[in-house]
């Protein structure tokens, strides 16, 4: 897609463009200099939000639905960084490779979500490690010297994340906001692509888990109850899947629960993560 | 780039005149409520698709779910016939998984079909002559061909979606091929779950248009499908 070229076309449609826009002349302007894949791939984002703020659209609740996304992307990088430089924690070779990756990805989106933030005209939440406890007040104590509780809990945050953006996803639909919306699916996916590698990871080490999730099964204790709360619901849009037909006979529970992920609401999603602040 | 933006593949004819389910005087309330961002892309970027005598997916939102009950029955066929006949050897934790990614996508596919009702497109068929289902390498790379394309898929209709309801049965479907993804990914080739092969340089996965997916899963599809009335 040509931005310049979209530019002029606005230009036509409505001549007043840059009257609404003054302040932002320049970033059209700038538009066609910008080269590097971060900045082009957070454009759509900074364009979006000139568009709301020249058309009057609004970008209420965007920011803090961003906001709180970024919050966990917080938690899960302080998590990871923490984790992969704790000596003795993590084997080295593919498991220490792996926890590198995704270590490295959620500061990615850290970065991201600051950038799209500021686009938007609001100002990103900032958190340094000392903000963190990821014991939980002592729920988990050994989480940084047992490498059993590290994964657990990395499991855990995994999959709560994409509980949460998916429980954030009907927050940013409208017209105004697709372009924050498609961002947020296309971050909501990589976290279940960590949850998935996470669980195997797990998997090999003898938990009771798969990739997916199972009903409420955590592979882990109690202390995850509420990560979980919900993922035994097998009714889809009104539909009960366990009544559909599957290849041999009717679509199993276990298949129900494990075909769709459940949502958490952004209270829900708060409960959970706040023992993790210092 | 075009990933995150609106998809201008939605031609001046579709818009203007107004596809057959749709009134000139609803086309007329529709349009008021039209981003500058769909202007823009009809007047700048357009280029020519209409019906093609295909199968009508629709529009609106049925189109779009119409749209991913034909992605969810070309994975479901395909993981059936992989476990109808398992390539030699395939270790049983593979057989496992894979039994179980199959019996998703069938749950999927038959939900949309329920969800969909009257409104659902008649079964797909399929074409899987370019795969060798003897082969673990064909089969896996078939598969993640698949569950890639099916997060960008799901990724890129979600913007697309007008009822809340069906953009959180959406979101809840996505992570679960991602999840699919991710595994079949690392039975490939272990630890590349989530590489740049996937993601882009924001470590965020891609979102495709209906017609980039379609033209991709077309290979595998001989039902001629006709999406040109589905929003964009």
């Amino acid at each position: 897609m040509n931005f310049q070229h979209i530019v002029s076309e606005i230009e036509k449609i409505d001549p007043e463009i840059y009257e609404r826009t003054s302040e932002r002349r320049a970033a059209f302007k700038n538009f066609g200099h910008i080269g590097t894949r971060f900045a082009l791939a957070a454009l759509p984002l900074a364009l979006g939000s000139i568009f709301q703020k020249a058309y009057g659209q609004t970008t209420t609740g965007v920011i803090g639905v961003l906001n709180f996304a970024l919050q966990l992307e917080y938690i899960e990088s302080n998590f990871y960084i923490k984790g992969v430089a704790t000596p003795g924690l993590i084997p080295a070779g593919p498991s220490l490779t792996a926890l590198t990756t995704i270590r490295d990805h959620e500061n990615t989106h850290v970065n991201f979500l600051r950038t799209a933030i500021t686009a938007a005209g609001g100002t990103p939440y900032t958190y340094t490690a000392s903000q963190f406890d990821f014991t939980a007040k002592g729920a988990f104590p050994d989480v940084f010297t047992n490498y059993n509780t590290f994964l657990a809990v990395a499991q855990a945050f995994e999959d709560t994340g994409v509980r949460a953006y998916k429980g954030q996803a009907g927050n940013l639909q409208g017209t105004a906001n697709r372009s924050y919306l498609t961002a947020a699916l296309n971050i909501h996916s990589v976290e279940a692509r960590h949850a998935s590698h996470v669980r195997m990871m797990r998997a090999a080490l003898g938990a009771p888990v798969k990739p997916w999730i199972t009903g409420i099964v955590s592979g882990i204790d109690s202390r995850t109850n509420g990560n979980y709360i919900g993922e035994d619901n097998t009714v889809q849009g009104g539909v009960n899947i366990t009544t559909l037909s599957g290849v041999n006979a009717n679509v199993t529970a276990s298949a129900a629960t494990e075909a769709f992920d459940e949502p958490l609401t952004k209270d829900q999603v708060v409960a959970l993560v706040t023992p993790f602040f210092a | 780039m075009t990933n995150t933006m609106n998809h201008p593949d939605d031609s001046v004819t579709t818009i203007i005149e107004p596809s057959r389910k749709q009134s000139r005087k609803k086309f007329l309330f529709n349009a008021g409520r039209f981003s500058l961002l769909s202007v823009v892309a009809v007047t700048a970027a357009c280029k020519k698709s209409s019906s093609n005598g295909g199968l009508d997916l629709g529009s609106g939102d049925i189109g779009i779910l119409n749209y991913a009950y034909a992605l969810e029955q070309l994975e479901a066929a395909f993981y059936i016939k992989v476990m109808a006949s398992p390539y030699s050897s395939m270790p049983a934790a593979e057989a496992s998984y894979l039994t179980d990614i199959r019996d998703h996508e069938v749950a999927h596919r038959e939900f949309f079909k329920a969800a969909l009702g009257s409104n659902a497109i008649s079964a797909l068929e399929v074409n899987f002559s370019t795969i060798d289902f003897t082969s673990r390498t064909s089969v896996l790379a078939t598969a993640k061909a698949f569950e890639d394309l099916g997060v960008t898929a799901y990724n890129g209709a979600g913007q697309l979606l007008q009822s809340a309801d069906y953009l959180l049965l959406a979101g809840k479907i996505v992570s679960v091929e991602a999840r699919h993804a991710a595994l079949i990914r690392d039975l490939i080739s272990p630890g590349s779950f989530a590489d740049n092969t996937a993601l882009d340089a924001n470590a965020s996965d891609m979102a495709r248009s209906p017609a980039d997916v379609l033209a991709i899963a077309g290979a595998y599809i001989t039902t001629k499908i006709d999406a040109s009335h589905l929003p964009s």
